[in-house]
């Protein structure tokens, strides 16, 4: 088939333009390896981050979900945005200035504690674990739903191609590649929304598009869809049904969750000062905004287009020639079927059950008013992918749009393993079993360590299909990142006082907290009328980051200071420039990282 | 008038420059909460009687608003710090 054709060499020459950077980027040292050498441009690094923080739940998901939850869906937006504030403002430039290789590696020197540390890994392999599950679902997802190569396959080609460039670029070349990774990705992306912009409101700019009128007509595009929406018994579009503060809530978990992920901090390392860590976070930004200013729209016209496609339409079955059947309909008076849809019947992500037999297709929300019960249950990703058909643009655009799929979710792993070897090679072995490795024999364990994060994922992204608890443990990731690391790098900055004993304490009440509660409501049994406060599980990481540094400032203060070298660090990684080596635990710090770019 | 107090153009003064830091910081941060927290969440059916072109301004300032504040913000703090770097003899 021709689109099966495009597919094929869309995400074959993206793979191979990976795998060619990767051999162009080969790791010298370890500090290559880790961190790129320090010298990555803002710019560059601002575009990696984005293709590194955007996954295939950012690509393929999101824009779907928004079109679901509407007002809803705004959690994510804000949420996903809004943590790069706090990171550019709060962490990148002063973790730059820090300058080392890791997260574990700032908590465990600035808090003089090799238990610390270990906590430390400990979180940020959770993390990092859990995120990476969903990453490689998707890869497996894309490769069994376009190129017709099983699931388990589809992982493993997919670990096959990051495992070549992580291993032998280690962070450079996974920079370099999420440079690439980007272009496709943002590519794919636009495309169909300017077409479907134009189709909806006759605006090629879909963020203008979204605020205009709808194509033709004299009201606002949302206006329009509020009452296509409510008339079927759905919610309004622009309203929700969550509490004030349980939205409140799951913005900030994903906000401060954004700020702790390890893998996003980490790439803030990679850029040659404080002031560049800076100008990169802009950039970081500016390149997510571009997509996730398009998510929004995208969702409002899916759901418009929708609605107004799919819902009183006559079905065709399968039995039936589409093209004959159509014109008969339209003769009729009626309406067909849309073509798109029958398309993506067969991946099972559109579902019709006749239920009152009349043949007609009716799309209802739990309050229609006219009582009848809704037959057709779609995927929230079908939004994104059905797109290019809807906007009936040629078949290469779909193979484009896979390759970003698989691009966003390539990126997003790629740069999870970094983490995860980084955390086992340096801050478990180098720093704390065996002090006296050489740099060598580091980067060697260092390669070892990524080869083997990368089969666990592979592995860990099989059994998560089977288990199917991908979507939840997510909210693990952020509640996590929000509660347990984001509070004591803060106060590891901002707070010289802030001791060792506060630290610990900070931390393991974040993890425990956190863990237990999502876990009680997600897999223990809980139901929602036992929330606390009302929070949901996505939120409590929120809750739970003001309890963390409420207690960690407690412990911090009836336990005795921090010595004088950690306060003198502190306050050297506060003004660019100052940076000394300080006390003991100093002592396996990289030479060339003391001095960047000077 | 006070000249004296002025730091000489290339002495670092790491203390002035921290408390500008955590100024320009603070101030950032409360137009951060306000855009996203704030109008976005809060005062959503407060705002959401005034519109932005077709859209509801709560509605559209959680959405889409936010999202363009936030960049501005870190923007200003690029060129705010750069500011601060240069008053208090900081290097970069």
């Amino acid at each position: 088939m021709d689109q099966t054709f495009w597919t094929y060499l869309f995400v074959g020459l993206s793979f191979a333009t990976y795998v060619g950077i990767a051999i162009w980027a080969r790791a010298g040292s370890t500090n290559d390896f880790y961190v790129a050498g320090h010298d990555v441009h803002p710019v560059v690094n601002g575009m990696a981050t984005a293709a590194d923080w955007m996954s295939a739940a950012s690509f393929l998901s999101m824009a779907g979900l928004i079109a679901f939850l509407g007002y809803g869906g705004s959690v994510y937006l804000m949420g996903w945005t809004g943590g790069y504030v706090l990171l550019a403002l709060l962490l990148a430039p002063f973790l730059r200035e820090f300058g080392k290789f890791t997260v574990p590696d700032f908590v465990g020197d600035r808090y003089y504690s090799t238990f610390a540390r270990i906590v430390a890994v400990v979180c940020t392999l959770f993390v990092s674990f859990t995120y990476i599950a969903g990453q490689m679902k998707g890869v497996g997802v894309a490769f069994s739903g376009f190129l017709g190569v099983p699931f388990d396959i589809g992982i493993w080609i997919g670990m096959a191609i990051v495992f070549v460039y992580a291993t032998f670029g280690g962070m450079k070349g996974v920079t370099y590649t999420q440079v690439a990774q980007y272009c496709v990705m943002i590519f794919a992306y636009t495309v169909p929304a300017i077409f479907i912009s134009l189709i909806i409101t006759d605006n090629p700019i879909p963020q203008l598009g979204f605020i205009s009128n709808a194509a033709g007509e004299d009201i606002s595009m949302l206006e329009k869809l509020n009452t296509v929406v409510t008339d079927l018994g759905f919610a309004a579009y622009t309203e929700t049904d969550k509490s004030m503060f349980d939205v409140f809530a799951i913005t900030g978990a994903l906000m401060f969750g954004t700020a702790g992920l390890p893998h996003v901090i980490v790439r803030f390392f990679t850029v040659s000062s404080a002031k560049a860590a800076r100008v990169s976070a802009g950039w970081a930004l500016f390149f997510i905004a571009l997509l996730y200013t398009t998510a929004p729209a995208v969702g409002a016209f899916a759901r418009l287009n929708f609605v107004q496609t799919v819902n009183e339409a006559t079905y065709i079955s399968d039995d039936e020639d589409y093209a004959s059947r159509a014109a008969e309909i339209e003769a009729a008076g009626g309406k067909p079927v849309p073509e798109w849809y029958k398309d993506w019947e067969k991946t099972d992500l559109l579902q019709y059950e006749d239920k009152n037999g009349d043949g007609i297709m009716q799309y209802r929300g739990p309050a229609a008013p006219d009582g009848l019960e809704n037959e057709v249950t779609p995927n929230r990703d079908i939004f994104v992918l059905a797109n290019p058909q809807i906007a009936k643009l040629p078949g290469w655009v779909i193979g484009l749009v896979v390759a970003g799929g698989l691009a966003a979710a390539l990126s997003t792993a790629a740069g999870l393993l970094m983490v995860i070897s980084s955390a086992v090679s340096h801050d478990l072995c180098r720093r704390t079993l065996f002090k006296n490795m050489d740099d060598k024999t580091e980067l060697r364990v260092a390669r070892l360590a990524a080869a083997a994060a990368v089969f666990a994922a592979g592995l860990l992204g099989i059994s998560a299909d089977k288990l199917g608890f991908v979507a939840q443990v997510v909210a693990f990731a952020f509640g996590l990142a929000a509660a347990s690391l984001f509070p004591i790098i803060f106060l590891g900055i901002f707070w010289t006082r802030m001791n060792r004993e506060g630290a610990i304490t900070a931390m393991l009440v974040g993890l425990v907290t956190t863990f237990s509660y999502i876990y009680y409501f997600k897999f223990g049994g809980g139901t929602p009328d036992q929330y606390f406060l009302g929070v949901s599980p996505e939120g409590i990481g929120f809750v739970v980051m003001f309890l963390s540094l409420i207690v960690g400032a407690v412990v911090s203060l009836i336990t005795p200071p921090p010595p004088q070298d950690v306060i003198d660090l502190v306050e050297d990684i506060r003004v660019p420039g100052t940076r000394k080596p300080h006390g003991s635990a100093e002592g396996g710090i990289a030479p060339d990282a003391l001095h960047p770019a000077e | 008038m006070s000249e004296q107090s002025e730091p000489t153009s290339k002495r670092t003064d790491g203390k002035a420059y921290w408390r500008a830091t955590i100024r320009l910081t603070v101030t950032l941060l409360v137009i951060w909460f306000a855009v996203s927290y704030g109008a976005g969440i809060l005062l959503r059916d407060t705002l959401d009687q005034f519109s932005v072109g077709g859209a509801p301004m709560g509605f559209w300032f959680a959405q889409q608003g936010a999202i363009y504040v936030f960049l501005i913000l870190i923007v200003v703090y690029c060129i705010g710090m750069n500011r601060i770097a240069r008053k208090h003899g900081v290097e970069g």
